[in-house]
C-alpha cells in the first residue's frame, strides 16, 4: 500500500502507472479524484483549507487500507490526500484500487472513500464571498460509512 | 498527559494544544471532557455541547466511556469532513 498525505497536487495517471508497472495479473484499476468544487449550494467558494491531525491521518488511512486488503483480493492500493489551502479545481483526494477483477476494485475503493469521508482526521473550512466557516459532517456520509459493516447477507437485501 | 485540539474545538480554546495533569478520579475520556470544560469560558464554549465532539486516544478514535489508562496524547475535535 501506499498512503502519502501532502500540500502538493498529485498526478492520477502516473499513479495509476505505478500500479500497473510490471504486473500481468492486475484486470481492473480503479481511480477516484476528489475534487475542489467552486460551489456550494449556489454560493460561490474562494478556497478551502484542510487542517488535519498528520500522525493519526496517517496510522488511520493505513488501518483502512489493510482493512480494505483484508476483504478484498487487492492487488495495490494507493491513498494520497492533501491538506492545506486548496482552491477550487484542484484535486484533494485519490484513491486507487487494483485487483484481478472490477467487483473488488469498484468496492474496495468506494469503502474506502466512505470511510476517509468519516475517519480520516481532517476538517475543511470554507471561504465564501459571506464568510469563512468549518464545513459541518454530514449524516449521508455516516451512513454510507454504516452500510460496510454490517454482513455480507444483510448488506445484499 | 498531551491534549490536542482541531478545527473550532482549537479556535474556542485558543490553543492547538497543551500538557496537562487530570486530577485523581479522572479516569474516562468523557469524564476528562467535563473536566477541561470547567477550566475557563473558552473551554465551556469548544465543550458546550459534548455529544458532538469525537476523542483520539493515542491516535485512536474511541467512545467517551474509555478509560484513559496509560494512554499518552488525548484529542478532541468536531466530526471529520475530510475525503
Amino acid at each position: 500500500m501506499k498512503v502519502l498525505l501532502q500540500t502538493e497536487g498529485f498526478d492520477v495517471a502516473a499513479e495509476a502507472a505505478a500500479l500497473l508497472e510490471e504486473r500481468t495479473d492486475v484486470g481492473a484499476l480503479v481511480t477516484f479524484t476528489g475534487v475542489c468544487r467552486g460551489t456550494e449550494a449556489g454560493e460561490p467558494i474562494a478556497a478551502i483549507t484542510l487542517e488535519h491531525y498528520p500522525e493519526m491521518a496517517q496510522a488511520e488511512i493505513s488501518r483502512h487500507v489493510a482493512e480494505a486488503e483484508r476483504r478484498w483480493p487487492l492487488l495495490g492500493v494507493t491513498v494520497i490526500h492533501r491538506y492545506g489551502r486548496l482552491e477550487p479545481g484542484d484535486n484533494i483526494v485519490l484513491v486507487a484500487t487494483a485487483a484481478a477483477r472490477r467487483q473488488d476494485a469498484f468496492a474496495a475503493a468506494e469503502f474506502l472513500m466512505d470511510y476517509l469521508k468519516t475517519r480520516a482526521p481532517f476538517w475543511k473550512r470554507e471561504e465564501r464571498p459571506s464568510g469563512s466557516a468549518w464545513v459541518e459532517a454530514k449524516e449521508t456520509d455516516d451512513r454510507a460509512a454504516a452500510r460496510w459493516s454490517r454482513r455480507p447477507s444483510e448488506a445484499a437485501e | 498527559m498531551k491534549v490536542l485540539y482541531f478545527a473550532w474545538v482549537r479556535e474556542r480554546i485558543g490553543k492547538a494544544q497543551e500538557e496537562i495533569e487530570p486530577p485523581a478520579g479522572i479516569a474516562t475520556v468523557g469524564e476528562l471532557m467535563h473536566w477541561l470544560a470547567g477550566r475557563g469560558e473558552e473551554y465551556a464554549s469548544a465543550f458546550a455541547n459534548p455529544r458532538v465532539i469525537r476523542a483520539a486516544l493515542d491516535r485512536t478514535h474511541v467512545p467517551p466511556e474509555t478509560r484513559i489508562g496509560h494512554a499518552s496524547e488525548i484529542a478532541f475535535f468536531p466530526p471529520m469532513t475530510g475525503g
